[in-house]
């Protein structure tokens, strides 16, 4: 994870940022987090896996993993299927 | 003594179950229609596949908040899957999201006949059992294939009995019964079963269990068809552990052939 040298700069100059989720280009008002960006989705957090950049982050590190801008998310859920 | 489904177990994976139909939750109409039809059936093990959120359309309701987590055991598969790797990211993204570590592993080799991608579906079923996974795999009707997965650790092997989808039923009852002979783990047939007699031909032969998607969900009346899945499935269980006859070209009488009266 690369953080711009200041974090007031960052804020200053990107109070949105763009996620490529589920390979959609999508802005959000800046989150820190996992947890905040689901949260910005309105995705009900259980039964969920979400992956960052290639990597699955597990339930209990939603709110301590850093999303950037430019990251790219999958969401994914369990659908009918045989 | 007599045998009797009640004291009949399927031993998998490390948990137990009554049933011996496992049946998919794919092609329903609706979610209360697949509730009626997983209901019918009787089934503890139900499949599930893996796919993005709607980010669009947040309203659709879940597939799980119709499905009983304390009565079923969810299986994710790994569909549409057409390598290792894919398929090895898929189980974990269901591990992740099921909290389960069983998954039902596909690698398509072929869009046309969905047939498994054997020597990718050995690799990935090494990496996700040395990863912790209880690993289910879709395979074809090659017992040199299932016995490789089962020394890859395949808590069970899962031969098709015809494409999937294709309702044909078993069509190489001789290799089925040679990759019971081959293999220790369970053997569940994957894959093809169109309509009752296809699932009591597999149980006939002495499978452990039949899986079903498109059997059911696809009849014209799916609740009626998971009905008559669960006594499909029986009838062949009683049918094998009774023991059948032997086949004979010429006919033996049933009545005495004494004290016929002329």
């Amino acid at each position: 994870m690369i953080w711009p040298r200041s974090s007031r700069y960052y804020c200053v100059v990107k109070d949105h940022l763009t996620l490529v989720i589920n390979g959609e280009n999508r802005t959000l008002p800046a989150v820190s987090n996992v947890l905040e960006m689901l949260s910005q989705l309105g995705i009900a957090p259980d039964r969920i896996a979400v992956e960052l950049n290639g990597r699955i982050v597990r339930r209990r590190d939603w709110a301590v993993t850093a999303v950037s801008d430019r990251d790219k998310v999958e969401i994914v859920q369990f659908v009918g299927g045989g | 003594m007599t045998y009797s489904l009640a004291d009949d177990s399927l031993a998998l994976g490390g948990r137990t179950f009554r049933s011996r139909l496992f049946i998919g939750t794919g092609k329903y109409s609706s979610f209360t229609l697949m509730r009626e039809a997983l209901e019918a059936s009787g089934a503890e093990v139900v499949t599930v596949a893996v796919r993005r959120v709607n980010l669009s359309d947040r309203s659709k309701e879940s597939l799980l908040d119709y499905i009983d987590r304390d009565r079923f055991t969810i299986l994710p598969n790994t569909a549409g899957c057409y390598t290792a790797e894919e398929a090895i990211r898929a189980a974990n993204l269901g591990r992740e999201a099921g909290l389960s570590d069983w998954v039902k592993l596909e690698v398509i080799g072929d869009e046309k006949t969905l047939f498994p991608d054997t020597e990718a579906l050995l690799a990935a079923t090494r990496v996700l059992v040395r990863d912790g996974f209880v690993v289910l795999p879709y395979t074809n009707d090659d017992p040199i294939v299932a016995r490789k997965l089962q020394d890859a650790g395949a808590a069970a092997v899962m031969p098709l009995g015809a494409p999937i989808g294709s309702g044909m039923g078993i069509q190489n009852r001789a290799n089925i019964r040679i990759i019971l002979e081959t293999v220790s783990v369970p053997v569940i047939i994957d894959a093809g079963v169109g309509t009752a007699s296809d699932a009591t031909i597999a149980m006939e032969l002495g499978c452990h269990a039949v899986l079903m998607n498109t059997g059911i969900a696809g009849a014209d009346d799916p609740v009626a068809m998971a009905a008559a899945m669960k006594r499909a499935v029986e009838a062949g269980r009683l049918a094998y552990k009774a023991g059948r006859i032997p086949k004979r070209l010429y006919a033996t009488a049933s009545s005495p052939l004494q004290g016929i009266s002329r």
